[in-house]
């Protein structure tokens, strides 16, 4: 995917590292009906977002139609220090990826 | 088992990293978690859906388990939920919205450091509890929250 669809904010405060992550995306559920046409909409949603960091995967997410779309993802972690570098990545349902990299500041 | 056993071969091979992180420490068969497993995400039910996520929906009633969400969500479609846990080693975190046509909204399992704590947003069908599963210790806990919904946000 050509446009950047992640935005990641990762703060460090006391050792532990606040992560705050929104990602660009339809996030169509499944079953749905167009309600014009009566067509299923096929659907279209992020299904796993994993993020590591120092090489270690410290969460992975599995999601479903049901979060909002443009998700937005936080969580907290302990391990990595200032200037560390975070790596943030997703999947949809059709394949899609994206990933993007972050400085832990 | 063999059909969880096979999921789990198709998601380590899909994220390799995943796979590798699985196999490091949690080779028992409730290692195939890891991967986004279509039964548990397509479960109508909210039992089903946790056993084929976490193997188990015995859950225990938990107070140290905090919901953050709003007591009147005026849009279903964006409803912001905050889930913060003060139990020790924290595998992952579930968030089911009951009355929702699948109930199963998302998993977070956490890694080596995280902590208890996850913040997304969700849609909401229509009024009904939003419930927390914390599995720590191969143990699993939960609370819930109910919370209105004005305007649906699944279709309609």
């Amino acid at each position: 995917m050509a446009k950047k669809t992640i935005k990641i904010r990762a703060k460090d405060k006391d050792g532990v590292v606040t992560v705050k992550s929104l990602m660009t995306h339809p996030m169509q559920p499944s079953g749905q009906k167009d309600k014009k046409t009566g067509k299923p909409i096929p659907p279209h949603y992020i299904q796993e977002v994993t993020c590591e960091s120092g090489g270690k995967t410290v969460m992975s997410a599995l999601l479903s139609g049901g979060v909002s779309k443009n998700p937005y993802v936080s969580f907290k972690f302990t391990g990595a220090k200032k200037g560390d570098m975070m790596k943030l990545s997703w999947m949809d349902n059709q394949g899609e990826t994206d990933s993007a990299e972050a400085k832990i500041g | 088992m063999n059909m969880k056993r096979r999921v789990f071969l198709k998601g380590s091979v899909a994220a390799s990293a995943l796979g590798v992180a699985v196999g490091a420490g949690l080779l028992t068969p409730k290692a195939v978690l890891a991967a986004w497993s279509k039964e548990a995400f397509e479960a109508k039910k909210i039992p089903d859906a946790l056993n084929a996520l976490l193997g188990s929906s015995d859950m225990a009633d938990s107070g140290d388990i905090k919901i953050k969400a709003p007591d009147i969500a005026e849009n279903g479609a964006v409803v912001p939920i905050t889930v913060s846990t003060g139990i020790a080693g924290v595998e992952s975190i579930s968030i089911i919205a009951a009355n929702n046509p699948v109930p199963l909204v998302a998993s977070f399992n956490m890694g080596e450091g995280a902590q208890g704590f996850v913040s997304t947003r969700i849609k909401m069908g229509k009024t009904g509890d939003v419930v927390a599963v914390v599995k720590a210790g191969g143990k699993l806990q939960s609370n819930r929250k109910e919370v209105k919904v004005t305007i649906g946000g699944c279709g309609g």
